[in-house]
């Protein structure tokens, strides 16, 4: 029996559910830890004239007032891959240019102190003009947000595969769209907490944070820093109150309290609050996509053209622009086209920086593409189903090579669309609508397909760097992941791995994983995720992000357990006088296959090379600990700019029906499916619920989640009573379906499937809601004043 | 009623999770942080300071209430519960915290405290609510992580209307 593929109940929750969780805010700090607040820009773009701390440094308990001149006397920028003059340290320096940037940071004896003093702090500013829309600050005239970088368009690159002109040229028709993406976080529940320790003795800091990885930013940390990477010791907690990407923005903060606590001389401790995640911590990159497709009359699409310019807001920080890049080899989505161009700019404005959030860079191109789609199936006249259908990749070409370099592994997307709409589910669907109309309402219904990769290519950031800078730079490519199982001396299993938690179910997949190989029980095998970088093995890919557990780390435990089983069974075959091939480990025995009661505990076995390595076979290693680094091959970008952006690649086809409340201009959403196509399943229940999750997200952002600015750049969504997160009255009921096309090109078959929903579902609802007004434009989040605006617009 | 000066720190009385302690606070000290960090009881999380999430929900003398919008002071000599208490002492979880379990109702686990308050009030004074009501007091807590699903089936078991399974289920 075998307990990856079953439901296997969470290790992580009896802990949890009594409050004996160890979040980082939990976690018993160094004696004598003092307490940081930090001061924030109430502009959007002005310069610092003055700063004085006078007052707030005569405060008892007060230690220190740290500005961004003493940051930048003692600390590097950051390093991002696009070489352009836009330095951003840990506190601002000479200019600020989002509301809630950084400016000065107070450290005392405790926080409430901390904030008492920070109202003592007299800070000058001379305002400057901000610019917010990505288009405006684009102008030539627009004011700049960094003078040396001469421009606020930091990036441009062209791409082409094929043979788009001549596509276009021999269409027989042409569908254009513009959409937008708007700004949008998915606020996890706990705020970042940073505590920092500086060792004067080896010139290092040993700094705890609830980061997520990836772990590419740890060395970009130390350079800032100023040291080399092993005297930056970065602990990460057991326990993380979720994340969604966000928690890899936590990284300038830990540069930041690393620097207050060398100048306090003693540790600092920092923990965010709502009021500043909100306003400052990180967003997904807002996006304006025009999109264009040469397609016959039929519906099938010859050729795609993009335009996609992407806002990082004030700063550009590791690892953006990703999400621009990240889907780059899956431009084409889950259909079969065969030429594309591709325009993507970055540009930077008066926001706060974006950067990695869940779907990263995939509900922004899904939501050109899939509203292209939509469009193309209301100009010719033709079905959007069958507009879709007549452009999926074939499953008879699978494995299939994306035009623009993505090798899509496995799947049957065609049978994964029969099979969402059979058993009545759009019968249903058109009943409803029918009803609905006849009756004078207001309903549409809308599909949504698209490919979720999943373990990113290490290198895909690459090619945002022209051919032959890549090549001066050399290449960069591949994605590792590591796990090891080690064995004590009574036989008990542990297992440490390159992933952070943050409510994944990590532990008990990589038990159920171990359990299986080692013939054990998941509750034998011991998990420990919290991580120490200067103890644990980790690589660049290191860390939770991209879907990259399944894919890798996974892979990883399953090697490194199936090789510690192995050697097991070798010394199993000695002490059983039999051969190894008959050696099996079965319910915490290792015993003889042909003959069962030859048998030993697993234990006793497993101990061995602890008690008495000389028992080991001639010439075997002990068996204490086996580390597998799992490597699956992935190319560097092409010369041609070609680039296989993840490892696996899974499937999703949400189809829905909503209606708009004619009173209150509210969407609901009536029925929802969702068809998952993510390889084999190791554990249903939690695979379920990181879909549930994902689909919740989607529907936070087609509807209700949106970071607000206003023209002059003033933040407006800066309590949960301005930025909605949606309550459980808000989520409708989805119906979930599975199908499992294992990947070939890993030993479990898994593939990446937390992502999906939230690529597919603003989609979907966007199209359901153009399919009920009759409308091309359709911006989420789709809130009701929106919807009043398209009704009036559109005369309806 | 006792007086306390505003800036003077003063000895607050209480008695959490069936014990009677006691720390130094500010009048103007949360009691949440008062919960965490003066009493150790680090269960009760923290989730958005303003009243909305939930996250933070304690019982007061049976009631729940949201500990980031009560001063410490206002908890003298009251009984205070969090999350700590509901399992027994050799860490079996109660029928709730199981339901929890069962329908993958928590994923990263730092809402789950407040509801689990919240629920530990609310099913006393309501053994057998409809699903309607569930979610309309659910509807008072924030979870980024579920989807919520998992936990309106949790709740459903805990009220009665599921048969537990214990095998780990979907919901
Ligand atoms: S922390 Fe109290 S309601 Fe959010
Ligand atoms: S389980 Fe993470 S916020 Fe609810």
């Amino acid at each position: 029996m075998s307990f990856v593929g079953t439901p296997v109940r969470r290790k992580e929750d009896p802990a949890l559910l009594s409050g004996r969780g160890r979040y980082a805010d939990d976690l018993p700090t160094p004696a004598g830890t003092l307490h940081a607040q930090i001061i924030r820009s109430p502009h959007p773009h002005a310069e610092i004239v003055h700063i004085d701390a006078v007052a707030a440094l005569a405060k008892d308990g007060v230690w220190t007032v740290i500005t961004g001149e003493d940051i930048r006397k003692m600390s590097d920028p950051f390093l991002v891959v696009l070489k352009a003059p836009v330095h951003q340290w840990s506190l601002a320096v000479g200019r600020v240019r989002y509301v809630g940037e950084p400016v000065a940071l107070v450290v005392a004896e405790s926080r409430y102190l901390a904030e008492d003093a920070a109202e003592l702090v007299n800070i000058e500013y001379r305002p400057l003009e901000a610019v917010v829309d990505p288009q405006a600050a684009c102008a030539a005239t627009a004011p700049l947000l960094h003078t040396e970088a001469k421009t606020n368009e930091i990036s441009v690159r062209k791409f082409s595969y094929g043979d788009t002109k001549s596509a276009f040229e021999r269409a027989d028709a042409r569908v254009a769209l513009t959409v937008e993406f708007p700004r949008l976080s998915f606020t996890p529940m706990e705020c970042y907490v940073v505590v920092a320790q500086y060792n004067a003795a080896d010139d290092g800091y040993d700094v705890l944070a609830n980061f997520q990885g990836p772990f590419s930013t740890h060395p970009v940390m130390a350079r800032a820093l100023r040291v080399p990477g092993p005297r930056l010791r970065l602990r990460i907690p057991p326990d993380s109150g979720g994340s969604f990407g966000i928690k890899l923005s936590v990284f300038p903060y830990i540069v930041l309290m690393a620097l207050a606590a060398r100048i306090a001389g003693r540790p600092v401790k920092w923990v965010e609050d709502r009021a500043e995640h909100l306003v400052a911590a990180s967003s997904g990159p807002n996006r304006i996509t025009g999109i264009e497709a040469a397609v016959t009359k039929d519906g099938r699409i010859l050729g795609l053209r993009l335009d996609q310019l992407e806002d990082y807001g004030a700063f550009l920080r590791a690892p953006m622009p990703g999400p621009l890049y990240r889907m780059h080899g899956a431009i084409t989505g889950a259909y079969d086209i065969a030429n594309v161009d591709a325009v993507n700019r970055v540009v930077l404005t008066n926001k706060m920086p974006a950067s990695l959030i869940r779907g990263f860079g995939g509900p922004q191109l899904y939501m050109a593409l899939e509203r292209l789609v939509q469009c193309i199936a209301v100009e010719l006249g033709l079905d959007h189903l069958d507009v879709i259908r007549r452009n999926l990749v074939p499953a008879a070409k699978m494995p299939y090579r994306a035009a623009a370099g993505s090798l899509y592994d496995s799947g049957d997307y065609p049978r994964a669309v029969a099979t969402a709409i059979g058993h009545g589910r759009l019968d249903d669907l058109k009943r409803r609508r029918d009803v609905a109309r006849a009756a004078g309402r207001k309903y549409g219904i809308g599909f949504a397909a698209v490919v979720e990769p999943a373990m990113s290519n290490m290198g895909y950031l690459s090619t945002l760097l022209t051919a032959d800078v890549r090549e001066k730079a050399g290449p960069k490519n591949g994605a590792i992941s590591m796990v090891t199982v080690n064995i004590d001396p009574l036989g008990a299993v542990s297992v440490t791995a390159d992933s952070t938690m943050q409510g994944q179910g990590h532990e008990t997949v990589l038990a159920q994983i171990v359990a299986d190989q080692l013939g054990l029980q998941p509750d034998d095998i011991n998990v420990v995720l919290e991580m120490d970088t200067a103890k644990d093995q980790w690589s660049i890919a290191a860390g939770t992000y991209s879907c990259r557990f399944t894919p890798g780390t996974a892979v990883a435990a399953h090697i490194a357990a199936s090789r510690m089983a192995d050697k097991l069974k070798d010394i199993g075959a000695k002490q059983l006088n039999v051969l190894p091939g008959d050696v099996e480990l079965v319910a915490g025995k290792i015993r003889s296959r042909s003959n069962p009661d030859n048998a030993a505990p697993f234990g006793r076995v497993a101990g061995t090379s602890h008690w008495s390595p000389v028992m080991l076979p001639e010439g075997m290693a002990p068996a204490l600990s086996e580390t597998a680094q799992w490597a699956p091959e992935l190319e560097p970008p092409s010369s041609d700019d070609r680039i296989n952006t993840s490892l696996t690649y899974g499937f999703v086809f949400d189809m829905c029906g909503i209606e708009i409340d004619m009173l209150t201009y509210q969407v609901r959403v009536d029925r929802y499916v969702s068809m998952h196509d993510a390889g084999r399943i190791l554990n249903p229940m939690i695979a379920e619920g990181q879909m549930r999750g994902a689909f919740a997200q989607g529907i936070a952002a087609a509807l209700y989640e949106e970071y607000a600015y206003n023209d002059e750049g003033a933040f407006l969504t800066g309590t949960f009573a301005d930025y909605l997160v949606p309550t459980v009255s808000e989520i409708p009921p989805v119906e979930m379906l599975h199908q499992e096309t294992p990947s070939p090109l890993t030993p479990l078959g898994a593939k990446g499937l937390a992502e999906g929903n939230c690529m597919s579902v603003p989609a979907c609802i966007a199209n359901a809601i153009a399919d009920a007004l009759g409308v091309k434009d359709v911006q989420v989040p789709a809130t009701p004043r929106r919807i009043h605006a398209l009704m009036e617009g559109s005369g309806r | 009623m006792r007086r306390i000066d505003k800036d003077q720190r003063a000895r607050i009385r209480l008695t959490l999770n069936g014990r009677a302690l006691s720390a130094e606070a500010e009048p103007r000290m949360l009691l949440s942080d008062f919960l965490r960090h003066s009493l150790g009881a680090t269960g009760t999380h923290v989730g958005c300071e303003h009243g909305v999430c939930g996250c933070c929900t304690v019982l007061i003398d049976g009631t729940a209430v949201r500990s980031c919008l009560t001063l410490a002071v206002q908890a003298e000599g009251r009984d205070v519960r969090t999350v700590e208490s509901l399992a027994a002492a050799d860490g079996t979880l109660n029928p709730l915290q199981r339901a929890f379990q069962n329908h993958h109702a928590l994923q990263c686990g730092f809402c789950t405290p407040g509801i689990l308050m919240s629920f530990t009030d609310y099913l006393a004074r309501n053994p057998r609510p409809s699903e309607a009501d569930i979610r309309d007091v659910l509807s008072g807590h924030l979870c980024r992580c579920t989807g919520y699903a998992g936990i309106v089936s949790a709740l459903l078991e805990a009220a009665g209307y599921r048969q537990s399974s214990e095998s780990g289920s979907k919901s």
